[in-house]
C-alpha cells in the first residue's frame, strides 16, 4: 500500500462520476480509478446500475457483487472493480445486522427483496450508496483498504434523487436501522470526503444537463469536484473566422494533391463545419467556466477505448501528459 | 455507411394511415427526442396526419420550439408550423408522470379514498420515484392517447430508462408486482378486516414478519399495508389497460424505431432492442443511425496527414494544413462510425437503416427539426 495522503488534485476519497448519457461516464470514471491508483495505491471502481460497463470497457466477464482486480499500474498500483446489485447489497446488509443465514435466502425466494427495492425506490438507493460508504470507510490491519472509491453514478438527470438518500427515506422511515444507514450514507456524501465530478462533452444538452445537475447538487449541499470535458478536439484552424477557397487551391497544389474545384469545395465545406463547431464548443467552454469549478479537458480518443487510451486519459487525469 | 441492408423508407412509414404509433426508442443521448419531433413535423406537414408527439423529458430549448413550456399532461398544438395544404396538425406534449398516475388513482376510486391514497407516504414515493413509474405512465398515457380516438398517429418518445428496455418491461414488471406472493402477504390483513398482519401464522409469514418488523418499523409496515390495500382495489383496472397497450404495441398498426448514434455504447443497446423486439414480435420498422458523419472529398486520412505535415514543414500552408488535419480526423471517424454501424447490420441485415447526418449545432427550432425530417426521408 502506498502512503495514506491524498491525490493533490483529487482530494476526496470516495469520487463520484456523474454525467448526461453518452459523455463516456464509464470512461472516465475507470480512467480516474486508474490515476488514483498510481504510486502503489489501491483503488475500488463501483457501478451500480447493473449495466456491467466495467466489465465491457475491460472486455471482461461480467461482474460478479465481489472487489475483483481489474487492472493494474506499472509502479505496483491495483484498481479493484465491483458491480453493486442492489438484492445482494440488501442480503448482505441484512445478515450483517439481523444474521440471516438461511431466513435470508427465505426472503428471496418469496421476492421481498424485489418486493422491498420496488416498492421504495429511496430504499434501493440507500443499499447501493450505503455499499459504496462500506468500502469508502473500510479498513484492514488500521489502514484503509482502499486509497479512492470511484463511483459511475447514475446519469445527471437521476444523480440528485440517487444521492439525496435521506429525503427519499425519511419520508418512510422515521425510525429504525434504515434510517441510521440512510444517514450516515448522507453525512458522507456531504462531507469534504466525497466531491462528485460531472463529465461532459462540448455539446449542447450535456452542457446544459451539467449546470442543471450542479445546481441541484449543491442545493443538496453535496460537494462539486471537477467538471470533466470529455472528446475534446484539437484546436485545429485556431483564430481563423474563414476559410477561403483560394487559399486552399494554393495549399492542396503545393502538397501535390489535386486542386480541382470539387476538391477544394469539400475540403471547404469540412474546414467550415470543423469552425462552425468550435464556435459553439468555444462558448459551450465559456458557460463551464461560468460554473465555477476547476475544468479538465480530455481528449477525443481516435481508435475507441483500449488500455492504451485509458492510460493516456488517466495520465491527464492526473495532471501528466 | 455499409450498404448491404434495405434504406428506411420514412416517408412511406408516416404515409401510411394504418400505421397508427410510431415508438422511438434507444439509449440515452442518441437524439431520440428530436427525432420524434422531427417525425412529427413531418408527419403532419408532408402527408396531412393529425400528429401528437408525446415527450417525457425534453431540453429545455427543444421543448420550447414545441411551445412545451410547462409540464401540463395534455397535448397542446404547436404552432409555427406549415399544416395549410396537407392538412395536418401537430399537438405535443410532456408527460407529467406525478399527474398522470394521480389521475389513474382518481379514476379508479372514490373521492375519499384518492385522498387518503395521495396522503399516503408511499404513495408519495412510488408516484414520484417508483423506478418504472415513468415507463408504466408512458404506456398509461398512451393508452389513453389511443383510445380517445382523435390522432392520426401518435409518436411516443419513450422515457430516458436505465435501460431502454424497462419501457417494455413495465407492463410485465407491474403485474409481476401485482401477482407476487410478497404483495398477497402485505394484502392479508386488510382483507382479513384490518387486523395486524402479525396475527397471521404460517411459517414463511413468522420468518417474514419478524425481519420487516425489526428492519422497517411498525409505523412503517402500517403505512404499507395502507397502500397495498390501496392499490389492490385500482390497479386491476391499470394492469388490464397496460397489458392492452402492450398488445397494441405488438399490432401491426404500431411501428418501433429503434435510434442510435454510431457510437459502441448505442449500437449494443439497439442491438438488445432488436433482439427483444423480435422475441416479443414487436413489428420493428427500422434503425435510425443519427449523427453520422461523411466526407466527399476522396483522400484517406494516412495521405491527408503525410500532405499536413509536409505543407508544415515547407512553412507556408498552415490553413491547408490545418484543413487537412480536420478532414484526416473527420475520415477517420466516418470509418470508426461505418465499423460500429456493421456490428448492428451484421446482427439484424433484414432491418431496414436511415443515417441522419451529424448538424454542426444543435436543434432546437421547428427549421431544424424540418432539416433533421429531410435527412430521415432521404
Amino acid at each position: 500500500m502506498g502512503s495514506e495522503e491524498q491525490h493533490e488534485q483529487w482530494p476526496a476519497r470516495l469520487h463520484v462520476v456523474t454525467g448526461k448519457g453518452g459523455t463516456g461516464k464509464t470512461t472516465v470514471a475507470a480512467a480516474l480509478a486508474l490515476a488514483l491508483a498510481r504510486g502503489g495505491r489501491r483503488t475500488l471502481l463501483v457501478e451500480v446500475e447493473g449495466r456491467q460497463g466495467i466489465a465491457q470497457l475491460f472486455g471482461t466477464d461480467p461482474l460478479p457483487y465481489e472487489e475483483r482486480r481489474i487492472a493494474t499500474t506499472p509502479d505496483g498500483g491495483e484498481v479493484r472493480a465491483l458491480a453493486v446489485d442492489p438484492e445482494e447489497a440488501l442480503l448482505e446488509y441484512l445478515d450483517m445486522f439481523y444474521r440471516l443465514g438461511a431466513a435470508g435466502r427465505a426472503l428471496r425466494k418469496l421476492g421481498a427483496i424485489d418486493f422491498a427495492t420496488t416498492i421504495a425506490p429511496g430504499l434501493r438507493d440507500v443499499l447501493l450508496t450505503g455499499k459504496v460508504k462500506e468500502a469508502t470507510t473500510r479498513s484492514v490491519n488500521g489502514r484503509r483498504a482502499y486509497h479512492a472509491v470511484v463511483l459511475d453514478a447514475p446519469p445527471t438527470g437521476r444523480i440528485g434523487r440517487f444521492l439525496n438518500v435521506t429525503t427519499e427515506t425519511a419520508r418512510l422511515a422515521k425510525v429504525g436501522p434504515i434510517k441510521s444507514q440512510s444517514e450516515g450514507v448522507a453525512a458522507l456524501l456531504r462531507s469534504p470526503m466525497t466531491a462528485v465530478h460531472v463529465v461532459t462533452l462540448l455539446e449542447e444538452m450535456p452542457v446544459q444537463e451539467s449546470a442543471d445537475a450542479i445546481g441541484e447538487l449543491t442545493a443538496l449541499g453535496i460537494g462539486i469536484g471537477k467538471v470533466i470535458v470529455n472528446g475534446a478536439r484539437p484546436p485545429l484552424l485556431a483564430s481563423r473566422g474563414r476559410v477561403t477557397k483560394q487559399e486552399l487551391k494554393r495549399g492542396l497544389a503545393a502538397a501535390g494533391l489535386p486542386a480541382d474545384a470539387g476538391s477544394v469545395a469539400a475540403l471547404q465545406a469540412e474546414a467550415q463545419a470543423h469552425l462552425t463547431r468550435r464556435e459553439l464548443e468555444e462558448s459551450l467552454r465559456t458557460e463551464l467556466a461560468e460554473l465555477g469549478r476547476p475544468m479538465i479537458e480530455l481528449p477525443q480518443l481516435a481508435d475507441g477505448v483500449d488500455a492504451a487510451a485509458l492510460r493516456t486519459l488517466a495520465d491527464r487525469l492526473a495532471g501528466r501528459g | 455507411m455499409p450498404t448491404a441492408t434495405a434504406r428506411l423508407d420514412v416517408d412511406a412509414l408516416l404515409a401510411d394511415p394504418s400505421i397508427r404509433i410510431v415508438v422511438c426508442c434507444g439509449a440515452g443521448g442518441v437524439g431520440k427526442t428530436t427525432t420524434a419531433a422531427a417525425l412529427g413535423v413531418r408527419a403532419a406537414e408532408r402527408h396531412g396526419r393529425r400528429t401528437v408527439v408525446l415527450t417525457i423529458d425534453p431540453a429545455r430549448r427543444l421543448a420550447q420550439s414545441l411551445g412545451l413550456t410547462e409540464l401540463d399532461n395534455t397535448p397542446r398544438q404547436v404552432k409555427g408550423i406549415d399544416t395549410d395544404s396537407s392538412g395536418g396538425e401537430l399537438h405535443a406534449m410532456m408527460l407529467d408522470m406525478k399527474r398522470t398516475f394521480d389521475e389513474v388513482v382518481q379514476a379508479h376510486t372514490d373521492p375519499a379514498r384518492a385522498q387518503e391514497i395521495f396522503a399516503n407516504p408511499f404513495y408519495q414515493a412510488m408516484s414520484s420515484t417508483f423506478s418504472g413509474t415513468q415507463e408504466y405512465m408512458a404506456m398509461e398515457k398512451l393508452g389513453q392517447l389511443r383510445s380517445r380516438d382523435e390522432w392520426d398517429l401518435i409518436v411516443v418518445d419513450t422515457p430516458p430508462s436505465r435501460s431502454a428496455l424497462d419501457f417494455l418491461d413495465a407492463p410485465a414488471r407491474l403485474s409481476r408486482f401485482l401477482d407476487g406472493r410478497m404483495l398477497r402477504l402485505l394484502m392479508a390483513p386488510a382483507r382479513a378486516g384490518g387486523r395486524s398482519m402479525f396475527n397471521l401464522v404460517t411459517a414463511s409469514f413468522g420468518v417474514f414478519s419478524r425481519v420487516v418488523q425489526k428492519v422497517i418499523g411498525a409505523q412503517l409496515l402500517t403505512d404499507l399495508s395502507g397502500f397495498v390495500a390501496a392499490l389492490d382495489s385500482m390497479f386491476g383496472g391499470f394492469r388490464q389497460r397496460a397489458e392492452r397497450t402492450y398488445q397494441v404495441l405488438q399490432d401491426r398498426e404500431t411501428a418501433f424505431l429503434l435510434v442510435a448514434a454510431p457510437e459502441p455504447d448505442a449500437v449494443r443497446e439497439a442491438q438488445y432492442f432488436a433482439e427483444r423486439l423480435v422475441a416479443e414480435r414487436m413489428p420493428l420498422a427500422g434503425l435510425v443511425l443519427n449523427r453520422v458523419h461523411s466526407t466527399t472529398l476522396d483522400l484517406d486520412a494516412a495521405a491527408s496527414l503525410a500532405a499536413a505535415d509536409a505543407l508544415d514543414a515547407a512553412g507556408d500552408q498552415a490553413v491547408t494544413a490545418d484543413a487537412l488535419r480536420v478532414h484526416a480526423a473527420l475520415v477517420r471517424q466516418t470509418e470508426r462510425e461505418a465499423q460500429v454501424a456493421q456490428r448492428f447490420t451484421a446482427a439484424f441485415p433484414a432491418v431496414p437503416t436511415v443515417p441522419v447526418t451529424a448538424q454542426p449545432a444543435d436543434i432546437h427550432d421547428v427549421d431544424g427539426l424540418r432539416t433533421i425530417g429531410d435527412a430521415l426521408a432521404a
